[in-house]
């Protein structure tokens, strides 16, 4: 990766800021990478936020006040993550940007192309980086480890597990599908790249 | 577990430490322990609604407790919750038989779009416990849904509870729609789900937010006083 130049640091010659929930890093790395956008630099809070998505406008707004002098600017890359507006109205106050969805599967796939299916209510969504993390971030805190008579309980109302896949890994693939049987769910798995976030760090990137 | 534990006999303890003893194994999870403890109160000439009150409701209220302060997870609040299901289950058809008192009645159910229940299922059970009639919609419902349940059942309450973001301004559609049809003030509206909050729940008229099973609990014990108080 080419070292930062003046030509491409924000306007102020300081760098901007990306903070990002830690399950995007991966992806949002990639992005950085395959455009040579060496002036965003990335920030991850631990993405076990969303366990208690309650604490996560408090994270968000203690990392930008400690981070923000040092940068040109700053933006966020959380979408609402159940936070019910909460985390919006954070950002708004601090006068920062964060990527629009309710979510990452929806801003992954594209947040029209989402909600154009809202009536797909019966499905479990995973993308890569749940896939790679299912046990810790899936299995474990919905306690099925150890009780997993509790899977058909939580999982009662669901039909399909769809792998929302940012990468073409046929590793990811087979592990999504054995995450799906083991949800006792049908497996779907579609193609979405990086959806509406690489547009998004593209905004960010611009002088 | 301890060997102490396992030689535990049920039977053998006395009134009082029987009732520690469930709210212990409630706190656990373990249903079968309670449904033996229920029949041994009933056996020892226990009414159904002190059991269920001092033992049951009291030890998810306990649970709750720890629920709220992040000592347990939902899968523990789950298999307490299928613990004291099956206590209530021995005990429903006496309670009906013995004319427990009634707080009021209930709908609740899942937002249209929404199929995520357990919040709702853990409200609708503690407000069962709590002596509240309810009448569980389930998931998914619609704003007919909701309205026609109420109007058949002379409901006191609407409940409406939502997991996601996307799914919860459908709550604000089934206020309104009770504002145009000039029912909004027959009812009164309780909602709850993760990503909501007291914001929300008076942007769209609700008349309270409640945050866990046992705040909803709470709040509609408070709100119907009023609402007799308002009537008398």
């Amino acid at each position: 990766m080419p070292e930062p130049t003046t030509e491409t640091r924000g306007r102020t010659g300081k760098p901007v800021l990306l903070l990002a929930c830690g399950a995007l890093a991966r992806e949002v790395l990639a992005l950085v990478e395959m455009n040579g956008w060496t002036h965003l630099d990335l920030h991850c809070l631990p993405a076990k936020l969303h366990l208690e998505p309650a604490r996560i406008p408090d994270a968000v707004e203690e990392a930008v006040t400690r981070m923000r002098d040092a940068y040109d600017r700053v933006y966020v890359l959380y979408a609402d993550c159940g936070t019910g507006g909460l985390l919006q109205a954070r950002c708004d106050a601090l006068g920062v940007e964060m990527i629009a969805g309710p979510h990452c599967y929806s801003f992954f796939e594209g947040n029209a192309t989402f909600a154009a299916h809202d009536d797909e209510i019966t499905s479990f969504y995973l993308t890569d980086f749940l896939v790679r993390q299912f046990d810790a971030f899936v299995w474990k805190p919905m306690g099925l480890d150890r009780h997993p008579q509790l899977r058909d309980q939580i999982f009662a109302h669901y039909e399909t597990l769809v792998y929302l896949a940012q990468t073409d890994d046929p590793a990811l693939d087979g592990a999504a599908e054995e995450a799906a049987a083991r949800l006792g769910l049908a497996y779907e798995r579609r193609s979405t790249g990086y959806g509406d976030l690489a547009p998004f760090m593209a905004r960010a990137a611009q002088m | 577990m301890s060997q102490d534990e396992d030689d535990l006999v049920l039977s053998e303890l006395n009134d009082e430490e029987l009732v520690l003893q469930m709210h212990d194994d409630l706190y656990d999870g373990m249903k079968e322990e309670i449904e033996e403890a229920v029949h041994i109160l009933l056996d020892r000439g226990w009414q159904p609604y002190d059991i269920l009150t001092k033992a049951l409701v009291e030890g998810m209220r306990i649970v709750g407790i720890d629920f709220r302060d992040g000592i347990l997870f939902v899968p523990e609040v789950l298999l307490a919750a299928g613990a004291m299901k099956g206590g209530m289950a021995i005990l429903k058809p006496l309670l009906i038989e013995t004319g427990a008192p009634r707080l009021g009645k209930m709908v609740i159910g899942t937002v249209k779009g929404d199929i995520h229940d357990i919040g709702k299922n853990l409200v609708s059970m503690m407000m069962e416990g709590a002596g509240f009639e309810v009448r569980d919609l389930g998931i998914n419902n619609a704003v007919e849904s909701y309205l026609e349940a109420a109007v058949e059942e002379q409901a006191d309450i609407v409940g409406m509870s939502a997991l996601l973001t996307t799914t919860m301004p459908y709550m604000k559609v089934v206020i309104d729609t009770m504002v145009e049809q000039g029912i909004r003030d027959d009812y009164i509206v309780l909602v709850g789900g993760a990503p909501l909050n007291e914001e929300f729940g008076k942007a769209i008229g609700a008349d309270a937010y409640c945050r866990d099973a046992a705040v909803a609990v709470e709040t509609a014990k408070q709100l119907i006083a009023r609402k007799h108080n308002q009537v008398a």
